[in-house]
């Protein structure tokens, strides 16, 4: 009885085994096929993020150099004839002193600049260059040199009859032509330059006068399309860089104070569920939306003006603050029930409670919120060509109520340029711009979460 | 934490300050907006014009098209509405209309010179001898055979004429808020419409529905990223932009002309349009420098022959047409409404 008993335990468990067994085999392979996937995923995602990556940079990298003519200008002065430069006077009021630098400053833009530059590149071509050459010689430098050397002369009128050593911007389509961007075996129809200028713009190279210099331009100048050689990001910069002041001055204070208010002092029910849900409504909402309500109240209603990063940050701002809201709430909800109830049980109010224990710990949380959303402000383009932000500004903006762009406008901007085989370059090194700043701003708000995160 | 809380306030104050008090300060920057075909002039001239005179501000120039940039020019009279909407065709009725009921009744119209519209095709593919009866019949809903009207069979360019090449018909045009469209529908569309007596006035301008058409809103670099993605295609481009990627793009003849300056100035290629700014009559004197960039622009320098504009594809007028225009434009003659 009880050995057939426990023959029957002893086959059951066996039995038991063997399933467990025959099932152990599917069970791994499963494991594995999930692993496997997960694994697939991730290499998917990294390959693309690098093929991405890659193209952007081969691109963009090459247009961190430019062709750049190494010249000594002659400031003749028969050809530059013009007055002293006026000094104010002590008996003159600013008006009268302005209209005397104007009458100045206009001598100067009359002076035959180009001529100054014609007059140093033929020093270093060979053979004499007749007068119905000129069109191919002006075609080798950056239209917008001839202001350069202006403002050095205006800067310091003394230069007048010296020989002075300039770095001047090739034309863009010289640069695309050293660089080889353009197929060189085309016909001359198909070409840019002519057969005259190609010829200089290869000798000048090889004589050395031409370099691949690294562009400041690229950072120290506006956009531009008369002289697209010269576009640089700098308005574009300064346009984000007021915008992202302005989001952070009014998005941080209240996002903070609505989510510490949500989460620590407001009573549960339906209008603050209500408000919750908003939020988080608020959040998903494109973007571009906020930019129509953006052209529509602050440019249409408050008469605020186009193009201003002052209405750009505003939109963003109403862009970001559900984001940071809904951040700043997550990083005070993981702040432990406990601390709030020592604090309390020590005799804190709530106030104290919030601002001296919770918030500091809670701070981490917030401040990498905060980055991301502004971050992600930085990056945002779309409502921003509903106000007017996609215009051609080529003045740097000295207050938020000047027109600029932003930097992914001015990508965007220099992405429509037709003159394709210079910009697409171009636009390349703005995005590793773009993005340098971007892994900036998150490499900071890794650093801070890591330097005040406390764990208990 | 009384500290966190001053800051609070002070940050709220201080950008509340900086929007009311900048507010109240007068625009010392033109502002333009328009037509894509005129803004690269526009923004040669304006960065010209702000490097030429040192007293005036660098106007800024935005796009949307011709439509978009009239209709921000209607809006209004003031400070937040822009001085100059450049466009690429002649402002409409309906447009005066409502401007004047916006109160912009001066509205000043510059022509500066002429553009052509060309028909290009990847430079791998085959080269097209077009007339504007070919592209209607490519385009067009219907077209006529054997006395009826029937839905387009063509599929390939040799189908309509064995000389053309033997491509799949595909062709990029400027959707509606262009006003190259509106170029392209009066001398190629109708052009080619009135070679058939079936078909007359709103059924020319009828484009067939089967993908074969492809409305482009943006500007004409997406046109190219379209030739890119479909190589059969054909795109209508402006003359300039066509000049700055010849590497990439071969022309089509229209009629056996070759578009150029010098035949689209001559009028012998037909498919060319001239080119508008137009100025409001009531920021003259509020916005600094408004008319001085209107006279800059129309100076021989700018917009002459060999100047920087015709560098960048504008066809200019000659010195007589130049001088009317500014004529014109000094004697502050307002367009109305017939």
């Amino acid at each position: 009885m009880t050995t057939t008993n426990l023959d029957t335990v002893d086959s059951r468990r066996r039995q038991r085994l063997d399933t467990v067994q025959r099932s152990l085999k599917s069970r791994h392979a499963r494991e594995r096929r999930f692993q496997g996937m997960g694994l697939f995923a991730v290499i998917t995602a990294l390959v693309l993020v690098t093929i991405l990556f890659a193209s952007i940079l081969m691109r963009g990298v090459p247009a961190f150099w430019q062709a750049t003519l190494y010249l000594d200008v002659h400031l003749d002065p028969e050809v530059i004839q013009v007055d002293e430069r006026p000094v104010r006077q002590a008996a003159e009021s600013p008006a009268q002193f302005r209209e005397r630098e104007l009458v100045w400053l206009n001598q100067l833009g009359m002076v035959n600049w180009n001529g100054l530059i014609d007059e140093a590149l033929k020093a270093h071509l060979p053979g004499e260059i007749e007068s119905r050459q000129t069109r191919d010689l002006r075609a080798l430098v950056a239209s917008g040199e001839r202001f350069a050397l202006r403002d050095r002369v205006m800067e310091n009128p003394g230069l007048i009859g010296q020989t002075i050593s300039v770095k001047m911007l090739a034309s863009a389509d010289v640069d695309v032509w050293l660089k080889g961007n353009i197929d060189r075996s085309l016909a001359d129809s198909r070409q840019q330059l002519s057969a005259q200028t190609r010829e200089w713009a290869d000798y000048l190279k090889e004589q050395g006068v031409i370099r691949n210099s690294f562009s400041t331009a690229l950072f120290l100048n506006t956009d531009s399309r008369s002289s697209p050689a010269s576009a640089g990001l700098a308005g574009a910069f300064m346009g984000s860089l007021f915008m992202m002041l302005i989001v952070i001055a009014l998005t941080v204070p209240l996002g903070v104070a609505s989510a510490i208010y949500l989460e620590e002092f407001a009573p549960r029910n339906r209008l603050t569920d209500l408000i919750e849900i908003n939020i988080n409504n608020l959040a998903a909402v494109p973007s571009i939306v906020f930019g129509l309500l953006g052209a529509a109240i602050f440019v249409g209603y408050l008469g605020l003006p186009l193009s201003a990063p002052l209405v750009g940050g505003l939109v963003l701002t109403l862009m970001t603050l559900p984001t940071i809201i809904i951040a700043t709430r997550a990083a005070l909800r993981s702040i432990p029930p406990s601390i709030r109830q020592a604090a309390l049980g020590i005799g804190a109010s709530r106030v104290q409670t919030v601002f001296h224990h919770v918030l500091p710990l809670a701070l981490p949380g917030i401040l990498t919120g905060s980055i991301l959303g502004v971050a992600q402000a930085l990056g945002e383009t779309a409502p921003l060509l509903l106000i007017g932000m996609n215009a051609f500004v080529a003045n740097v903006p000295s207050s938020p109520m000047d027109q600029a762009t932003a930097l992914p406008v001015q990508i965007y901007l220099w992405q429509g340029n037709e003159l394709r085989n210079f910009f697409e370059a171009r636009t390349s090194a703005a995005i590793i711009v773009l993005l340098g700043l971007m892994l900036s701003l998150n490499a900071v708000a890794i650093w801070l979460r890591k330097k005040f995160e406390t764990r208990w | 934490m009384s500290f966190k809380k001053s800051t609070l306030s002070m940050a709220i104050a201080a950008s509340l300050a900086v929007g009311f008090t900048t507010a109240a300060q007068a625009r010392d920057t033109i502002q333009i907006a328009g037509s894509s075909t005129v803004l690269p002039f526009a923004s040669i001239v304006a960065e010209e014009f702000g490097a030429s005179f040192p007293q005036f501000n660098t106007p800024v120039v935005g796009s949307g098209g011709s439509s978009g940039g009239l209709r921000q020019f209607c809006q209004g009279v003031g400070e937040n509405t822009i001085d100059i909407a450049n466009a690429s065709r002649a402002i409409r009725s309906g447009e005066i209309e409502s401007c004047n009921a916006n109160g912009v009744n001066d509205i000043l119209e510059v022509m500066f010179g002429y553009d052509g519209i060309v028909f290009a095709s990847r430079i791998d593919r085959g080269e097209f001898a077009l007339t504007p009866q070919h592209v209607f019949a490519a385009a067009a809903a219907q077209i006529p055979q054997d006395g009826q009207l029937v839905d387009n069979p063509y599929t390939r360019w040799s189908e309509i004429d064995s000389d053309l090449p033997d491509q799949e018909i595909v062709l990029v045009i400027p959707a509606s808020n262009h006003g190259t469209r509106e170029v392209f529908e009066e001398k190629v569309l109708h052009a080619g419409c009135d070679s058939y007596a079936e078909i007359e006035g709103d059924a020319c301008n009828s484009l067939r529905g089967d993908g074969r058409i492809i409305e482009i809103a943006g500007d004409y670099t997406e046109t190219l990223a379209r030739l890119d993605a479909q190589a059969e295609a054909v795109g209508v481009f402006g003359l300039s932009f066509y000049d700055q990627n010849r590497d990439r793009l071969q022309v089509a003849t229209v009629n056996d002309v070759t578009p150029s300056l010098e035949t689209i100035g001559s009028g012998e290629y037909p498919v060319s349009r001239p080119l508008f700014f137009y100025v409001k009559g009531e920021h003259l004197d509020v916005i600094p420098g408004l008319a001085e960039y209107t006279e800059f622009f129309l100076s021989d320098a700018i917009s002459g022959y060999g100047s920087p504009l015709e560098d960048a594809g504008l066809i200019p007028m000659d010195d007589e047409e130049r001088a009317q225009a500014l004529e014109k434009f000094q004697a502050r003659t307002a367009v109305s409404a017939e």
